[in-house]
């Protein structure tokens, strides 16, 4: 049966989901009109007032948010409210240059967490589990959401934080944890850990709540096998809160955005034209419950797709797709585009370890790329030969979905960094030469 | 009747032998033959150890991937046209052989060839009807 953190919002009528985000986004754009002197420049310099906007139809008049306005508004040019209202903030991870700063009344970090808490009762959980979160607690929202959020659910919880994974181990075991909250790369490692020191057989866990990078659908498998868990995504950007902006039900098919709080869209990254629902797009976000940081059309940079077909879980909040690849981690090689995310798709059906690397260089004129795997018994054999048809398997694979020639570097077992936090898949050489 | 062998992946890079030797003398193993296999990107090296599955054991506990396959083991004359009457009676009878190392053997006037076919079952037979004496890995290096 499925449960809700809370029903009667988490299934409310198309209707009255419309009704709510028309009200709210009204009384927070007057809000931000009103408090907000780099938002309300830009409106003015579009040549859109306050008054335009009656309804989520009219949202498109809006001037969008990027990246670059944080950073050029930092630290606190994107503010709504006073400082003396707020009681937090949060940074980015920095991942893709200069950190952004969010704020965060206590009633911002309530709504947050309830967000959370909504993943959390999703997955399974309830006031029995124990919910062991490593994600990193400090600026990384990842950390204080999800653990606020089992707080909110009444969950036992191990407030972790990422690394030590002895200790991660110990607890998991000796403390029976059920719900696990990190990154995919990082469950991946602890399993393989587990595995290591013969403690597979010890663990209790039932559920993964798994977010903050890019991760495969055959990751996701691998995962929930070695665990013997359902693993679920979580989606959220600092900018607009943290984790909890969409979570993913029983069904496992598409993350629900919580449309109670945040009004989605999906945009040609181009042209900036609004796509229908069903389209692959840029989504974009508008914050319309926030006192503190509310952002208005906030280009995420992540690929998806929405969609409003009817789930089986009982939810009615729209779903989007797993992003099917930043547009900061796209990478342009040889004038084709290339998502790290189809790389690990193509290693994780050959069989091979989700620990990988792709290095990009340029020599002369010519992009390269390489893919270093780490060498698996089942793609080793006592023969080159073997070995090479195998290679060339992959090779071929590479190309086939990629559309260009991807060097396949075979490495040896543990010689690829593993990671505790996000994990560092690509190093663009190219970059460094400016 | 069959001589187990140990394949062990090896990076090109220096120091990448030399960690899968010291593994072994710290578990006391020795090494009866030894053939290293490498391309541009990589190496496979090939044992034959007095004891196999410790070995095994020893090297896959310390991270490296190893393979145990069986290969066939023969004894040849040691003279001057020994391999190749071998070789002649494998490829006549249609043998393919995908690597081989070969070694002075303990035994007198003698030496032990380790070859890698698709078949082991059929070149063993192929092989004791010309009169070859096919050997075991307890065989080779034996004092």
């Amino acid at each position: 049966m499925t449960r809700y953190y809370q029903k009667e919002i988490e299934t409310a009528s198309p209707e009255q989901i419309r009704e709510w985000q028309n009200e709210r986004l009204l009384k927070t754009l007057q809000h931000v009109w009103d408090n907000n002197k780099y938002y309300r420049k830009k409106m003015i310099d579009r040549g859109v007032l306050v008054g335009d906007v009656r309804s989520v139809d009219d949202l498109w008049k809006l001037p969008f948010l990027t990246k670059d306005d944080l950073r050029e508004a930092y630290p606190y040019g994107l503010m709504s409210a006073p400082l003396s209202d707020c009681v937090r903030i949060q940074s980015t991870s920095g991942t893709t240059g200069k950190r952004v700063v969010a704020f965060y009344t206590q009633a911002d970090v309530d709504l947050w967490e309830e967000c959370c808490a909504r993943a959390i009762v999703a997955a399974g959980g309830t006031k029995d589990d124990v919910v062991q979160v490593c994600y990193g607690y400090g600026l990384f929202t990842g950390g204080p959401g999800l653990n606020g959020g089992s707080h909110k659910v009444g969950c036992l919880t191990l407030p972790m934080s990422s690394g030590n994974t002895e200790r991660q181990l110990q607890f998991m075991t000796d403390l029976e944890a059920t719900i696990l909250c990190c990154t995919p790369s990082y469950a991946a490692y602890l399993a393989e850990s587990l595995y290591e020191k013969g403690m597979r057989d010890q663990i209790k866990l039932k559920a993964g709540i798994f977010g903050a990078e890019a991760w495969t659908e055959e990751m996701r498998h691998d995962i929930e096998e070695k665990l013997g868990i359902k693993a679920y995504d979580i989606y959220g950007l600092t900018e607009l809160s943290g984790p909890g902006v969409s979570f993913e039900c029983e069904e496992q098919s598409g993350m629900h955005i919580n449309e109670d709080h945040f009004i989605v869209e999906t945009i040609d990254p181009e042209t900036g034209r609004v796509l229908p629902d069903g389209e692959r797009g840029e989504l974009v976000f508008t914050s319309i419950t926030k006192q503190a940081f509310p952002l208005l059309r906030y280009r995420t940079k992540d690929i998806a797709v929405l969609s409003r077909e009817k789930c089986s879980c009982g939810r009615t909040f729209v779903k989007m797709s797993k992003p099917m690849g930043r547009s900061d981690d796209m990478l342009i090689i040889k004038g084709v585009n290339v998502f790290p995310s189809q790389i690990e798709t193509v290693l994780m059906n050959k069989g091979l370890t989700s620990n990988y690397q792709i290095v990009v260089d340029r020599l002369g004129t010519t992009d390269s790329i390489e893919v270093k795997v780490e060498m698996t018994p089942e793609l080793f054999s006592d023969t080159i030969n073997s070995i090479e048809v195998r290679e060339r398997e992959i090779t071929d694979a590479l190309k086939s979905m990629l559309g260009i020639y991807a060097k396949v570097s075979i490495v040896e077992p543990k010689s690829i960094v593993r990671s505790e936090g996000k994990a560092v898949r690509v190093i663009d050489k190219r970059k460094l030469y400016g | 009747m069959s001589v187990k062998q140990l394949s062990v992946f090896a990076e090109n890079k220096s120091g990448s032998l030399c960690e899968v030797t010291s593994i072994l003398s710290e578990t006391k193993i020795n090494i009866r033959a030894f053939s290293v296999a490498d391309t541009d990107k990589y190496g496979v090296i090939r044992m034959i150890v007095d004891d196999p599955r410790k070995a095994a054991y020893a090297l896959s506990e310390a991270g490296k991937i190893v393979n145990v396959t069986d290969v066939v083991g023969v004894q040849i004359t040691d003279e001057t046209g020994g391999l190749d009457i071998l070789l002649k009676t494998l490829a006549a009878n249609g043998i393919n052989v995908e690597y081989l190392y070969a070694f002075v053997s303990t035994a007198a006037n003698a030496a032990d060839v380790v070859i890698r076919v698709s078949d082991n079952g059929a070149t063993e037979k192929i092989l004791t009807e010309a009169g070859y004496t096919l050997i075991s890995d307890i065989d080779i290096g034996k004092k």
